[in-house]
């Protein structure tokens, strides 16, 4: 299409009446949009990806140029969704890149009525005191009947299903070697 | 997901969606899959084009009701009284499947005789403690064999969060206790089902009051029409036909959510449809990998692989294994998880001299659900909280708890992509504007941390099928976004740095543990892969497993996950399998990976006959090759591979070598489906019709209005409204159901942040029929007011006849719809609906009821400010609830 184009430039209406009475070809095509090519051609990589949303658990394609994700498509080699995707799989993309998303670490301190900047790895380090201190202060070794607990009640997590099953385990084994047992997620929910 | 793991064996759906296209018939109920799972309708589509029937039950005519053959009309929270009436009509009308009812269900054991029925006590069952509001379960086993429920309640009351059994164990319960399967078979049963004590008469006795007349009365749906639907899905079942179950949130949002899964369970038993291509029960999930996180569970009473988290009468691993370990199925075999799963948290700490380390885990006294953990915050007992990609300030319900709650930590940790609501509650939540917080009075301390998205990382997500697909980093995350991996290794291993040296006996349990993962890039972020084969686990030569049937009790393998042991088989991260589906059967085997061994389909052995062969030609799935003596077919049986159909048990056999040839239901304490539960949940062994919590309407079918073992949490913040003919019960007169949307994802958070998304579905609305707009003044286009005890939300209107009015007992039933997605912040914000509910739960879940509840509307914007609280003040003092200052 684009090499007849070129070959033969036209007047479109001539060219629709021609070689292309629906106009969806050489007729609909000027100079421009005959260079173009779309974002899946270009790409350096393609990734096999899986749908960040529902159950379904569609196939994606990730597009990949200069280290940037440029398309997000359905994969058409998934038995589960032969390729298609719905309007929140086909928005990936943009999830990815809204503009609301964090980048930084935010920080509020107790009663102050602002958000502040905080180094990430300071951030890790206070958690880790907070969590450290926490346990200690609510620790449970054993019940009145004298029954082992091992856990604190002090401290408590959400969340889970949004998550691969990687981390969940890596939550799930942290957690239950500090002793926190208040560990749920939105099967629940 | 006890409905089904008390009925299967297996807390996951029975089959996958592809198997959706050779369906005779299918019916959705509690779903809107057209919606909500869109890609995986168009197998609901593949069947309809074959010539399938798709029936949809639903309160709304939606898209998946435009694309059915059929859409029947109900009322929300009376699914009970539908599936129990088609329970009647399978009954009644001799429609079951006889002799897979006989070989393949518990329908001929014989029951306690001092089991009564719902029907003798106006509604609740033997063993209903009124003063705890608790059952005793004992008369609903066997007589003289007590089973173990493969799921839900396995390790007795208190797992569930119920107090002690205080009655002491009678000489025959103690024998039932200690006795064995006879040759695979219960002590007392009746092969001819006469029996009145047997399951199958107890079953038809339970159900007989389910007439299609309480049908219409109770679910509003006209009887030929309920009639019709029993006659189509009966029709497409049997030897030659199958017919699929589809179900979501809509099924397991209710104070008896757990009982609607039963019932739809005993339905599919009764025809034959568990275990065979184009049945089965497929439960649509609304997360990624939901099933996941409840297989390796972020859930408090579980560890991975659905192992029982230990109670505190659980002094060592030998009383935590007595007690926990079946007689008879694959549940027989716990240690064996068990201690490989210890192996793989504590490497050569965990021994048999260390008692496998038992005495490092955290013990359970009780329900340690969100809820129970919401009001530990309110009480300023926990002090701590990690949200993870979840938002409980607008997707809990009765959310102003849930933020009055955070409010009230020390501390706070968010991770997400985006400043949710969770994330800013202190500054810009309801309770702000109204005055009940003050942003400067709030103490929490609170750090968002930014999360990488999914392309950012690799991992694997568990879909709606059981199905492990591995999703591989795309691009590196930028700034501060980093994978949960990454946060809780690094989080680990500075915990354990600062606690190095403790001479603490708890910290032994962080120090012990094994927690060195190899990192990569420079990031360090934790290599995926090394925990997946953690997850899968090795043996003594270092190897990867290959399959649960090689774990071993005494410590010489690890695992840290037994039912997904496997996919790491041959060092190959099988979830990472690609072979394009056109070009294997259409079973795909090899795409991804399934737990358990790959199964695609559970419990598959019943596509057989229980001589082996299959039931049909045309329903050929698995069967019995006599020549090789094995099993062999489409699909990896579901069974041991070499036990012959006529396989009879020795005296004595235990775990799976007690089941027969012909039990397909391998985690079965008795290898049948149960129609009849005798263990597992705490609420019922059959599933009997309840109100929802709060309903206008009273009970038609027994004295017991509501779930009379459900959860509640009474408190000046989270009043009830007055039940049916209690003064004030006409306040909120009207029945509300919430729902997703297409171009949205739950709480919003994924969603209300995206342009496009936001562009598609701009506003928060309610739905509701031309006859409730024109009785409360409403237009479509302009404002309406929805109120609860809790609150009042505003939403645009939108008037529409695909909310029908119901006649309930002569009366019009009004029913209001709402999309739960919106809150406060993104590209596109309004009022939230889970600030209206009230918070009460099902007893074996804890599952909160957001499906069906009472309400009232007003036309118009609701007020701002102090006039809201006054609003929702004023419904309080005519319902006779207590005033909010």
């Amino acid at each position: 299409m684009r090499a007849d184009d070129e070959r033969s430039p036209a007047w479109p209406l001539l060219r629709q009446l021609t070689r292309d009475r629906y106009a969806l070809g050489a007729a609909a095509q000027s100079r421009k949009t005959a260079s173009l090519e779309p974002r899946t051609a270009t790409a350096d990589t393609i990734v096999r990806s899986v749908c960040p949303y529902c159950a379904v658990g569609c196939g994606q394609l990730a597009f990949v140029k200069d280290g940037k994700v440029v398309q997000v498509e359905g994969d058409p080699d998934s038995p589960v969704s032969r390729g298609r995707l719905c309007p929140k799989g086909s928005a990936t993309r943009s999830l990815s890149e809204s503009p609301l998303r964090e980048y930084k670490v935010k920080y509020r301190r107790p009663y102050a009525n602002a958000w502040e900047e905080l180094d990430l790895d300071k951030a890790v380090d206070m958690i880790a005191d907070r969590v450290i201190a926490t346990r200690a202060q609510t620790w449970e070794s054993a019940n009145d009947k004298g029954q082992p607990l091992n856990r604190t009640l002090g401290i408590a997590s959400l969340g889970g299903a949004t998550l691969d099953n990687e981390e969940n385990y890596l939550m799930k084994k942290l957690y239950t070697a500090l002793g926190v047992v208040q560990v749920e997620n939105q099967a629940r929910i | 997901m006890p409905g089904l793991g008390a009925s299967f064996g297996r807390g996951g759906a029975t089959t996958f969606q592809q198997d959706l296209q050779n369906a005779d018939c299918i019916v959705i109920m509690g779903s809107n899959m057209a919606e909500n799972h869109p890609v995986g309708f168009q197998w609901v589509m593949e069947a309809r084009e074959r010539g399938a029937q798709v029936i949809h039950v639903d309160p709304r005519f939606t898209r998946t009701s435009a694309m059915a053959t059929r859409h029947v009309i109900i009322r929300p929270g009376s699914d009970i009284a539908f599936l129990g009436g088609i329970v009647n009509y399978i009954l009644t009308q001799g429609k079951w499947f006889d002799e897979y009812v006989k070989a393949y269900t518990n329908a001929s054991a014989i029951i306690d005789e001092r089991f009564r029925d719902t029907d003798d006590l106006d509604g609740v069952f033997s063993g209903f403690d009124a003063k705890t509001d608790n059952y005793d379960l004992a008369s609903w086993q066997y007589e003289d064999l007590s089973l173990k429920g493969a799921a839900g309640r396995r390790m007795g009351p208190s797992a569930a969060g119920l107090k002690e059994e205080t009655h002491p164990l009678s000489p025959r319960e103690e024998a039932a206790q200690k006795r064995l399967l006879e040759h695979g078979k219960p002590p007392h049963y009746d092969p001819t089902l006469q029996h009145p004590r047997c399951v199958f008469q107890l079953l038809k006795k339970h159900y007989a009051r389910y007439t299609p007349e309480m049908v219409e009365r109770v679910c509003g749906t006209p009887q030929a029409d309920f009639l019709r639907v029993a006659e189509t899905l009966c029709a497409n079942s049997g030897r030659e036909r199958t017919s699929a179950f589809c179900y979501s949130v809509g099924w397991t949002q209710h104070t008896v959510g757990v009982q609607y899964i039963r019932a739809a369970a005993i339905v599919q038993l009764l025809l034959g449809n568990i275990g065979r291509p184009g049945g089965g029960i497929l439960a649509l999930r609304g997360h990624a990998s939901i099933q996941g996180s409840t297989d390796i569970p972020t859930l408090y009473e579980l560890l991975p692989g659905y192992l029982p988290m230990p109670q505190a009468e659980h002094v060592d691993s030998k009383t935590y294994l007595e007690k926990g370990t079946a007689k008879h199925g694959l549940w027989g075999q716990m240690p064996s998880y068990f201690i490989s799963l210890m192996k793989a948290w504590y490497g050569e700490k965990a021994s048999a001299a260390s008692d496998w380390c038992f005495g490092y885990l955290p013990r359970i006294t009780g329900n340690h659900s969100t809820f129970p953990s919401i009001m530990g915050m309110l009480l300023g007992n926990v002090k701590g909280f990690f949200v993870v990609g979840e938002n409980p300030a607008v997707g809990s319900p009765n959310s102003s708890l849930h933020r009055r709650a955070m409010a009230n930590l020390d501390w706070l940790v968010v991770r997400d992509f985006f400043e949710i609501e969770s994330a800013s509650f202190w500054y810009d939540s309801p309770e702000i504007e109204t005055g009940k917080l003050r942003t400067q009075e709030i103490k929490t301390e609170v750090f968002l941390l930014p999360a990488a998205d999914h392309l950012q990382k690799s991992g694997s997500f568990t879909n709606t099928q059981r199905l492990l697909q591995w999703h591989h980093k795309a691009v590196e995350p930028e700034g501060d976004c980093r994978s949960e991996l990454w946060f809780y290794y690094h989080l680990g291993k500075r915990i354990r740095e600062k606690l190095n040296g403790s001479a603490e006996a708890r910290d032994r349990a962080v120090l012990d543990l094994t927690w060195d993962y190899p990192t990569e890039g420079a990031l360090d972020e934790p290599d995926a892969h090394a925990v997946l084969r953690e997850i899968n686990g090795w043996g003594m030569d270092g190897k990867a497993l290959p399959s649960y049937l090689k774990l071993k009790p005494d410590g010489s393998t690890a695992c840290g996950c037994w039912i997904y042991c496997g996919v790491f088989k041959e060092e190959q991260n099988q979830a990472a399998r690609r072979k394009p589906g056109g070009e294997q059967s259409w079973v795909a085997p090899e795409w991804g990976w399934a737990w358990p061994s790959n199964r695609r389909m559970l419990y598959n052995r019943a596509s057989a006959d229980p001589s082996g062969k299959p039931w049909s030609e045309r329903r050929r799935y698995v069967w019995w090759d006599a020549e090789k003596k094995k099993w062999t077919g489409e699909d990896v049986p579901d069974f041991t591979e070499d036990k012959s159909p006529d396989y009879v048990p020795p005296e004595g056999a235990h775990a799976d070598d007690a089941l027969d040839g012909q039990s397909p239901f391998i985690l079965q304490g008795d290898g049948k489906g149960w129609l009849l539960a005798p263990d597992g949940l705490v609420d019922a062994p059959f599933p009997a019709h309840y109100e929802p919590e709060e309903s206008p309407i009273p009970n038609a079918l027994y004295g017991t209005r509501a779930n009379p073992v459900r959860e509640r949490w009474p408190s000046a913040n989270n009043p009830y409204h007055p039940a049916p003919g209690e003064p004030g019960a006409g306040v909120f007169p009207y029945v509300v159901t919430s729902y997703r949307l297409t171009e949205h994802h739950t709480a919003g958070g994924m969603s209300r942040t995206v342009a496009h998304l936001s562009e598609l579905q701009p506003e928060m609305f309610c739905e509701v029929s031309p006859e409730l707009a024109a009785e409360r003044g409403l237009e479509n286009g302009g404002w309406a007011t929805i109120v609860s005890a809790r609150t009042a939300i505003e939403a645009r209107v939108l008037v529409t006849e695909r909310i029908p009015d119901y006649v309930i007992e002569g009366r019009q039933t009004h029913v209001v719809g709402l999309p739960y997605h919106w809150g406060s912040r993104g590209l596109t914000t309004g009022d939230s609906v889970n600030d209206l509910w009230v918070i009460s739960t099902d007893p074996n879940v804890h599952i909160q009821e957001s499906k069906a509840a009472s309400c009232d509307v007003r036309a118009g914007r609701r007020p701002r400010g102090k006039e809201l609280t006054a609003l929702v003040n004023d419904y309080r003092r005519r319902a006779g609830l207590p005033v909010e200052e």
